[in-house]
């Protein structure tokens, strides 16, 4: 009986069980290869219509017209400030709101949490026409203070935070403050060191918004010296109308995807789980 | 003060509630402050004062970055409601339906698969959710590439099957469509790692006892599996329906003058930064799609508030 049933099973994992699992792996995959190897090609070769599936001659001529047509460089290197100085502000304004919302005694707190969390139901869109004309109104336009200080309020450090903090046991930090340590001190040497892999998370999630955030930055910035990767790829798009500007399109594609893909591969777990929380509880 | 309290002293110390006549109240009131108001004042600036500001431009006419506007009631909301509404409630509607639907029935085929005791499933989950974390104009980008009727992968692979290529670009339909593609290719793995979770919780010898009783994979799964998943399908159809009402970047990069793609956020959007600049009329826009995310955010806690009790 068993040796007609076990093939008949075998198959089932292969039909049910390992051929979708390859065909969405492939699904999600295949666009992420076919955008590096178009940044592999050479303009020219777009242009004629037999296109090949491989590049004939693999160049890196594509991401050196790309920075020709627009300096790649500065804009890295405008991502890289905004989203460091801007992750690096949202993560210690996070950790000092929750740990004030959780340990230092204070009245109307749950009102203040309140208020703090409506920023994540308001999304940038709702509140764009406003704060441009607020940020531009100061003179913000096409500064790095214009593009990161609109988007520095948070409510999902802050949430996540604050769930970890209330788990910790108050003992904790009873010892702490009879050791005589001051509200700073617990935070920085009792919270953070136990909370290390949630304040991980924070981190890690924020840094992939700052980095891809597009909406604001497009609309603040003007010029191609003081606009992000996103908001300069959309330049390069603009910049010609045939298809061979498309090796340098995927090469700027690469360049603001791979740091993010990297970052998630080694680091997935805590991303994931950032992401998925109030999900999974 | 007195003699130092010992650890019972400490801890009642600790738990008493905050008085603002005590020297300790006003220091941690100090701290309090210092702690959160830098938070809240960015929130309360660029976050709440907007809803305000909205709702008192959304009554003028008013052109982006003029100093001078002129008071007219209600006439955007009549202009909108007359004239793009049924248009751009039918692109959202069309576009969040289909969104939420296709991301969350894949996702949960998905992770009914991923659920399996198989090999690189591990790498498997990992990969599938790896799109929802990269930047939309990237992703825009190359899906663009992939559909271009000349020289994208799939028009070849279309003409070499001696298929008619369609129009992507062109068709507002198809426009449509293509960015609901590509929406769900973005979406469907963040719904799978959802859903796994949820298939995880559920007990292994509930399943074991219908399979004894003789219910096939089928039945077990529409009449087990299904409903204990209803907390989670029901906490993915609002964060997905919140993430579709927001999608700006991958419409902004395939179609940028929102041909067939203009739903209520991207008409926010081409209203004040599309070459119109009508500052009134896009604020007018935002009050509605904050009126409807409000709805949705309220039904969303409600239920959440719900399910914590229960758990």
């Amino acid at each position: 009986m068993s040796s007609t049933r076990a093939p008949r099973r075998w198959l089932g994992t292969i039909l049910a069980g390992y051929l979708p699992l390859v065909i969405a792996t492939l699904i999600v995959a295949l666009p992420l290869i076919w955008m590096v190897i178009g940044s592999l090609k050479s303009p020219g070769e777009l242009l004629t219509r037999d296109v090949s599936l491989l590049p004939k001659d693999p160049t890196l001529d594509a991401y050196l017209e790309a920075t020709a047509l627009i300096d790649f460089g500065r804009l890295f290197l405008n991502s890289s400030i905004v989203t460091v100085v801007g992750a690096t502000i949202k993560v210690v304004l996070a950790l000092t709101t929750a740990y004030a919302l959780v340990f230092v005694r204070f009245p109307f707190k749950s009102l203040i949490f309140g208020a703090i969390l409506v920023a994540l139901m308001v999304p940038a869109q709702v509140s764009l026409v406003p704060n441009y004309t607020l940020v531009a109104g100061l003179g913000g336009r096409d500064t790095y203070w214009g593009i990161i200080l609109p988007g520095l309020g948070t409510a999902f450090g802050t949430f996540l935070l604050r769930q970890q903090f209330l788990s910790l046991p108050r003992e904790l930090l009873e010892a702490a403050e009879m050791d005589g340590a001051g509200h700073f001190r617990r935070l920085v040497q009792v919270v953070v060191p136990v909370t290390a892999p949630t304040i991980a998370t924070v981190a890690l999630v924020t840094i992939v918004n700052e980095w891809n955030d597009y909406l604001w930055p497009l609309v603040i910035t003007s010029t191609s010296s003081m606009a992000t990767l996103p908001v300069g790829l959309t330049l390069l798009q603009n910049s010609e109308g045939n298809a061979g500007i498309y090796p340098m399109l995927m090469a700027g594609a690469v360049v603001v995807i791979v740091p993010v893909l990297v970052l998630f591969a080694f680091l997935q777990r805590f991303i994931v789980a950032g992401l998925t929380q109030g999900a999974i509880k | 003060m007195a003699a130092t309290p010992g650890p019972t002293a400490a801890h009642s110390r600790l738990r008493r509630r905050w008085a603002w006549s005590t020297t300790r109240g006003r220091r941690d009131a100090g701290i309090f402050l210092l702690f959160v108001l830098p938070n809240l004042a960015l929130v309360l600036v660029f976050c709440w004062w907007p809803i305000i500001q909205n709702v008192r431009l959304s009554l003028l006419d008013w052109t982006l970055g003029n100093p001078r506007a002129r008071p007219v009631g209600l006439a955007n909301y009549i202009e909108f409601f007359t004239e793009d509404a049924p248009q751009v409630l039918w692109t959202t509607l069309v576009f969040t339906v289909v969104t939420v639907g296709g991301s969350m029935l894949l996702g949960l085929l998905l992770a009914l698969v991923l659920n399996r005791r198989l090999i690189g499933r591990t790498f498997a989950r990992a990969t599938v959710f790896a799109p929802f974390v990269l930047s939309g104009v990237g992703i825009g980008l190359v899906w663009t590439f992939i559909f271009d009727p000349n020289i994208g992968i799939s028009s070849q692979l279309l003409r070499a099957a001696g298929l008619v290529v369609p129009q992507w670009f062109l068709d507002p339909n198809l426009s449509l469509l293509m960015v609901c593609i590509v929406f769900v290719w973005k979406h469907l793995g963040y719904c799978a790692v959802i859903y796994l979770a949820g298939l995880q919780s559920i007990p292994g010898d509930l399943l074991e006892a219908a399979a004894m009783d003789g219910a096939g994979p089928f039945r077990r799964f529409f009449t087990i599996t299904l409903p204990l998943l209803s907390p989670t399908t029901f906490f993915l159809v609002l964060t997905t329906i919140l993430a579709s009402l927001q999608a700006f970047d991958l419409i902004r990069i395939m179609t940028p003058l929102g041909n067939g793609t203009t739903t209520l956020m991207y008409d926010v959007y081409l209203q004040a930064f599309g070459g119109y600049n009508r500052g009134g009329y896009s604020a007018a826009i935002a009050t509605v799609l904050f009126a409807i995310l409000v709805v949705v955010t309220v039904v969303q806690m409600r239920f959440l508030q719900r399910r914590v009790h229960y758990a």
